[in-house]
């Protein structure tokens, strides 16, 4: 494609898109939730208590444990396949 | 001894479980009791394996807790946060991740752990107020081609070949629903106002984004999209990510 | 209420429900609550009355996003406290001239009340170390940590309250009481002094000292904060006990006791209750700052039946 061709097959689909869509301007919060009959796909998260660690200046009672992780196995969720199919190698690991 | 001399004894016996304790602690009974250094130990690895849980939680879902401690103790055993700032701690956990082999049977851990960063990142990051498209429209379109998108301050893209979005959705419940499909997924995190937002960009949008947020201008980006996908829909794809919120500036020539 | 506790140069038992829009120059000598990201909506929601919210600095050094807004939105409510956890004033390398710009850069946007640190130490070669780290009370450290406050405060455009610590360890170098070396470093840089109640009981029980003498010697005259705290409990390798301080519990009956000790000493002042570890509901915490507040109310009231009968 050259160059001209390309900028005016650009123009064509960005006023295509344009005018098939009502934003233009970015989406207010309040639409966004419903968003996935728009573009892509959108995840529900957790906002309300989600600021990452924090700084402390309290001390803990918890003893730090040097585990030999290269002998554990990951024991967490299962991540399985609708109709019962786990997915790559992920078998659930029994203790 | 000199403070600094002392500070530095004290700092590697700390950081060093297999050191002796460092010279000139004592108690009240005169002698140095080593279960009563160990609280600062405890209370150093103790507090960054906690921020890490805190930062990664559906990472530390898919290996368990006891998993996730003892590769987070790995971690903060070697990388310790470079300020006070541990708001930023843990932003080379998933590349340590991504290397730790006792997990590497969970191929997608490393990029569950990176879109939990961007997510952190996001949720700090500068606001930014969101360009209007229209006036990009209203261009001659020879200008289209060379325009730059500077990417949101917030935003992050994160190019899997595993589920990485869907996985990290269905681990938003108490209850993990099963996985529709297992493909691929380029998953744009971004904060457009107040809440950080995870959105699944459709397939073949997924090199035109990338490109963009690279910094390539409009014109070399679409040209990449199409190189892949043929069907690539240029408008679609622009309109679409403008209104997730993932562009911060419109610009001709680089972006400042 | 007493009528000692209506009288104009008490605290108020009760703010009025709608608060000045333009929180006073001084925390009120009331009770306060550490601001956490869980409670942000239920305090702007529902105003509930507390005396002042105290922040970690640290929490507040991101470049933007939600910590931002609601920080400033509740400090044009309520009067604000800083409190930095990472300075390092304890340090024998010199202070993080990074960080210094970034606690000015908070306290010229937020303009809090009060910002105060800690005598301890965090910085290391490898990184930041994450805890409050002991020091040797020595002429040498005395005259490091008397250059760093000086420094800090002429960084921050504020006056500094430096806080007491909880420690775990005595240093066998140790040759200036602990007290003593905090009224030095006060009477040499006009720093002023946070009072960490829970924290004299964790140190004096972990070094057989006792509580009520330490307040009692204290320089309550330069006291302009106290911190309220739930430590927990073990032991130590001979069994002796062996206190650490947790913030992830109720205020201990003890460390009540000796908070009320210790206002019979300053009078009312702002007293914060420390709880940053498996944070409660707001209810909780609220149900916190109401028992201190009670203490707070019942010490003017005493000081005032004194000022009369005078």
């Amino acid at each position: 494609m050259n160059r001209s061709t390309l900028a005016l097959a650009l123009a064509g689909s960005l006023a295509t898109a344009l005018a098939s869509t009502a934003f233009a301007a970015p989406l207010a919060p309040e639409k966004m939730a419903g968003n996935e009959k728009c573009y892509g796909v959108s995840l529900k998260g957790q906002n309300d208590c989600a600021a990452g660690a924090g700084t402390t200046c309290a001390g803990t009672s918890t003893t730090d444990y040097q585990g030999d992780a290269w002998k554990a196995v990951p024991k967490g969720t299962c991540v399985t396949m609708k109709g019962g199919t786990h997915t790559g190698s992920l078998t659930p690991i029994k203790s | 001894m000199s403070l600094a001399a002392s500070q530095e004894d004290f700092a590697q016996a700390l950081l060093h479980a297999e050191r002796p304790l460092p010279a000139g602690i004592t108690t009240a009974r005169g002698q140095p009791d080593a279960a009563r250094f160990a609280v600062y130990r405890n209370n150093v690895y103790v507090g960054l394996t906690k921020a890490l849980a805190q930062r990664f939680p559906v990472t530390e879902r898919l290996v368990g807790a006891a998993f996730f401690t003892a590769m987070a103790r790995l971690y903060a055993q070697d990388n310790k946060p470079a300020s006070p700032r541990i708001i930023d701690y843990g932003d080379d956990f998933p590349a340590f991740i991504a290397a730790f082999e006792p997990a590497a049977e969970l191929a997608y851990l490393a990029d569950v752990a990176r879109l939990e960063a961007a997510w952190t990142r996001a949720y700090h990051a500068a606001d930014a107020a969101l360009p209007d498209l229209s006036a990009v429209a209203a261009m001659a379109p020879d200008a289209l081609p060379n325009l730059r998108l500077a990417a949101h301050p917030s935003a992050a893209l994160i190019r899997s070949p595993h589920p990485v979005g869907s996985i990290w959705g269905a681990h938003q419940s108490a209850t993990v629903p099963p996985m529709e499909a297992w493909d691929a997924e380029t998953v744009l995190v971004v904060r457009p106002d107040m809440d950080v937002n995870v959105h699944i960009v459709p397939a073949q949008d997924g090199i035109f984004a990338q490109a963009l947020f690279g910094g390539a201008p409009l014109g070399e980006a679409a040209e990449a999209a199409f190189a892949h996908e043929p069907a690539f829909d240029f408008g679609a794809a622009l309109v679409g990510l403008h209104a997730l919120g993932a562009f911060a500036g419109i610009h001709q020539g680089d972006v400042p | 209420m007493t009528d000692a506790a209506t009288r104009s140069d008490c605290p108020p038992r009760r703010l009025p429900s709608h608060l000045p829009s333009h929180p006073p120059r001084h925390l009120p000598p009331r009770a306060g609550l550490g601001l956490k990201p869980e409670h942000y909506g239920h305090v702007l929601e529902h105003r509930p009355d507390i005396g002042f919210f105290e922040v970690h600095a640290e929490n507040y050094m991101g470049a933007g996003g939600p910590p931002h807004r609601y920080l400033e939105a509740v400090a044009k409510l309520y009067p604000l406290s800083l409190h930095g956890v990472g300075l390092s004033i304890g340090a024998a390398r010199p202070l993080d001239k990074a960080h210094l710009s970034r606690l000015r850069t908070l306290v010229e946007r937020y303009k809090p009340q009060s910002f105060s640190e800690h005598l301890a130490w965090s910085t290391h070669d490898t990184g930041f170390l994450n805890d409050l780290l002991p020091l040797p009370y020595t002429d040498e450290t005395l005259a490091r940590v008397i250059d760093h406050v000086d420094e800090a405060q002429q960084a921050i455009g504020q006056r500094l309250l430096l806080e007491n610590p909880s420690t775990y360890v005595l240093f066998a170098d140790s040759t200036i009481d602990e007290i003593d070396f905090l009224e030095e470093i006060a009477a040499r840089t006009g720093c002023g002094l946070l009072l960490d109640v829970n924290n004299v009981m964790v140190s004096s029980v972990n070094h057989r000292l006792d509580p009520r003498t330490y307040i009692d010697r204290f320089p309550v005259e330069r006291v302009g904060e106290i911190h309220l705290a739930g430590y927990d409990e073990t032991v130590d390798g001979a069994g002796d006990r062996l206190l650490i301080d947790a913030h992830g519990s109720p205020v201990k009956t003890d460390v009540m006791a000796l908070y009320e000790h210790a206002l019979a000493r300053t009078g009312p002042v702002p007293t914060l209750i420390e709880w940053d570890n498996d944070v409660p509901d707001f209810a909780t915490l609220q149900a916190e700052a109401v028992r201190a507040d009670a203490l707070i109310v019942r010490e003017a009231a005493r000081r005032n039946r004194q000022t009369r009968a005078a």
